[in-house]
């Protein structure tokens, strides 16, 4: 009778489970894919924000090939890819290993300062580096101090090297991320197999490359995709720190979105440069995803 | 197939789906958008306020900093006062915020009364164009607008009624205070350096380079911004150039080019500024805040900057702090960059058209302007009555007042075009660096320029 009674109330029930996920599916619709479909619709007019719109197709998207300060903003956010990812990730695997393999006192003390700058809002830590980049900021002093003086200049309005001073406070902000990820994922590593590596005479290079790499793969993957999403989306350390200059040699395209959407009135253009994005970032998350599944399979 | 792989698949057919539905659904951006507004010409204005029965007026404005808060706050009181009837229902914001509410406020059912609107292109501009303001002209008539507001004042809020011409047209909105570009000094400093305060513009070069070679720092700028050296470059160009040539290549209307001999030697003027070691090191990655704190202890000559940094630099420097505009001759009127704060304007949806246009007139009459003054503004209106006895306000005050009616207030080149702003900065930014030449740097405003002039 029991059984009979649970039958019922499964066959009878099919759409319960979809029931629960219905609150939740309606906050994601309204905040996520309505505004996402929105945005593709927008893509596809030219709106000034106020006028009534003209329908024109993909023409916003074929404007983009040919916008040489698009591509080259597009370019900016795949330089940030190494700042903000590839820097991050290889600091990241060494300072963990030295963090978890060598049994230092006060560890959380040290994985509270390393994650410090993840807990930091943007705005904050974007101020504080326009200071240390200033030309009398702190570290064209440190510089003057060790007679380097030939090196100082304006960090942040150098047409050279605006790009990387900005990219190495992404890769300040990131490394806390990756750090505390990977240590995760190392102290799962079983002891003994550092005890047979020791055994068959690996030292903690070989042990490194042989044992940690490999062992915090799907931790790195999710540091990768984390890292990778945040550099290509950056929008608010441009915003405080450069603006998108000298010039726009540090424009991205999140930057390029505010600006058309918000300063110059090219609402669908905005749009355009949005989704294109989206679909720039979606495909890279996938690539890097399928590339770490093969890999473990 | 991976998970990724099937999510992502789901994920484009539901919004595939869903921007499939808005399309079917027809629903063009901006179709809600309010009709133009049509006046009837033969309606008579009604200026009497207390008869106009219990009303709210609803007021968008950006007057949030200390003294600015402070006359707003006065002179809606005492509109209150003297119209007991009326409610005045104030939503004050920052002018970035106000900036990019407005478009969307107005575009709206449910749009404010009385807005303060950036008078460029890309914003009242395009509200003119969208027939979402008012054309004020029959209240200017009634009220006797074109006699209180000197012509060059009133041309800021004058467009066309399709938007394409600016500075001229119909009369959109009022303004309260002034603007005006120009040097500042401290007064310790140039008596060190044995320097008068220039008279002239050639008495200007002549003392940036005396403090050159006495080893102060001449001019102070912090540019990492963009926008602050079109400070520095609109009085260089003021000095150079025909004041109509930039007064059309400012507002954005056809007919002038930035391709002349006068263009170019300003922008060469600027250049050489920079090559012969006027500025401050790292101008493009210096504050703007920063270069100005600079003035205030002892750390540069001049400053080439708006009037709004008067009350932060009189706090800092006390009567240290003096202000000038070299006129190209010396005696004659000045042309320098400059213009007046943000007008308020009339709403084309509004039902109160009449109550607006009365609470514009009350908060720039002679009254108004002497609260704006009380409160440390620059009152836009008959400057030189309202100024202090002392100070570098009273440098200012008088300044503004000469270069309005002797000289002339040139627009902010930025107001061209919607894009200027980006162009302008980048290319100022570029000529400092010595990225670009002078001739570069003209180029690429004409082709704004040209680009925005032909395609209107």
């Amino acid at each position: 009778m029991a059984g009979a009674v649970r039958r019922t109330s499964t066959a009878g029930n099919r759409w319960t489970p979809y029931l629960f996920i219905l609150p939740a599916f309606l906050v994601y619709g309204a905040v996520v894919l309505y505004p996402l479909a929105r945005s593709v619709h927008l893509s596809l007019f030219d709106w000034d924000g106020l006028t009534l719109a003209t329908f024109v197709g993909a023409d916003n998207y074929v404007a983009i090939l040919g916008d040489d300060r698009l591509i080259a903003a597009f370019g900016h956010a795949f330089v940030f890819i190494f700042f903000y990812a590839v820097l991050p990730v290889s600091i990241g695997l060494v300072m963990a290993t030295l963090l978890t393999r060598s049994r230092v006192r006060g560890l959380s003390v040290f994985r509270t300062i390393i994650f410090l700058p993840q807990v930091i809002a943007m705005v904050v830590v974007a101020v504080a580096w326009r200071q240390v980049y200033a030309p009398d900021g702190v570290l064209n002093t440190a510089l003057r101090t060790v007679g380097l003086d030939s090196l100082t200049r304006a960090w942040l309005g150098d047409y050279a090297f605006s790009l990387p001073a900005v990219g190495i406070i992404g890769t300040w902000v990131s490394t806390g991320l990756v750090t505390v990820l990977l240590m995760a994922g190392m102290a799962r590593i079983p002891v003994e197999q550092f005890e047979s590596a020791r055994l068959d005479g690996a030292g903690p290079i070989r042990e490194f490359f042989s044992i940690i790499v490999p062992a915090v793969r799907a931790e790195t993957t999710v540091a990768l995709t984390l890292t990778v999403v945040a550099s290509l989306k950056t929008f608010d350390l441009i915003y405080v720190t450069t603006g998108g200059g000298p010039g726009s040699s540090t424009t991205v395209p999140s930057y390029e979105v505010y600006r058309r959407a918000f300063e110059l009135g090219q609402v669908g253009s905005a749009a355009a440069v949005g989704v294109t994005l989206t679909v720039i970032i979606f495909l890279i998350s996938l690539v890097i995803n399928r590339a770490s599944d093969r890999a473990t399979s | 197939m991976s998970r990724t792989h099937r999510t992502a698949r789901r994920t484009a057919g539901v919004v595939s789906a869903a921007v499939l539905a808005l399309v079917l659904a027809g629903c063009t951006p901006g179709s809600g958008a309010a009709p133009q507004a049509s006046l009837d010409p033969n309606r008579t204005i009604e200026t009497d306020v207390a008869a106009m029965g219990e009303l709210t007026l609803t007021v968008w404005d950006q007057e949030v900093r200390g003294g600015q808060d402070e006359q707003m706050t006065r002179l809606n009181a005492a509109f209150e006062a003297a119209y007991p009837n009326i409610t005045i229902d104030r939503v004050s914001q920052s002018f970035d915020d106000l900036g990019t509410t407005l478009r969307l406020a107005l575009s709206g059912d449910d749009a404010p009364d009385v807005v303060q609107a950036n008078n460029a292109r890309n914003s009242m501009g395009a509200f003119v164009e969208a027939g979402q303001l008012l054309p004020l002209d029959a209240w200017a008539d009634e009220y006797g607008w074109t006699d209180r507001f000197p012509e060059s004042i009133l041309g800021y809020s004058s467009y066309s009624q399709d938007g394409a011409t600016f500075g001229s047209g119909s009369l959109y909105g009022l303004p309260q205070v002034g603007e005006i570009v120009g040097v500042y000094y401290s007064k310790q400093k140039l008596a060190d350096l044995g320097i008068a305060v220039p008279a002239d513009w050639a008495g200007f070069e002549a003392a940036l380079a005396t403090a050159s070679s006495a080893g102060t720092t001449p001019l102070l700028l912090g540019n990492i911004e963009k926008w602050p050296a079109g400070h520095v470059f609109g009085p260089v160009q003021g000095a150079l150039v025909p004041s109509d040539e930039i007064a059309e290549l400012g507002f954005g209307n056809a007919g002038a080019t930035w391709n002349t001999p006068a263009n170019l030697a300003a922008a060469t003027t600027l250049q050489g500024w920079q090559q012969d070691g006027y500025f401050n090191e790292g101008v493009n990655g210096t504050d703007y805040d920063a270069a100005w704190q600079s003035l205030t202890t002892g750390d540069g000559a001049f400053l080439m900057a708006g009037s709004w940094l008067a009350p932060d630099l009189q706090d800092a420097m006390g009567d240290d702090v003096g202000f000038f505009v070299p006129p190209a001759v010396a005696g004659e009127g000045a042309q320098t960059t400059g213009g007046t704060g943000l007008p308020f304007t009339v709403t084309a949806s509004t039902p109160n058209m009449d109550l607006a246009a009365a609470y514009i007139d009350f908060i720039t009459n002679d009254d108004a302007m002497a609260i704006l003054a009380e409160t440390g503004n620059l009152p836009v209106v008959n400057t030189q009555d309202y100024a202090p006895a002392s100070g570098v306000l009273r440098d200012i005050y008088s300044a503004f007042g000469a270069v309005t009616q002797d000289g002339v207030l040139l627009p902010y080149l930025d107001y061209a075009t919607p894009t200027m702003g980006d162009t302008l900065g980048e290319g100022l930014q570029g000529l400092l660096a010595a990225q670009s030449t002078p001739q570069e740097f003209l180029d690429a405003m004409e082709a704004d320029y040209a680009a925005f002039t032909t395609a209107g």
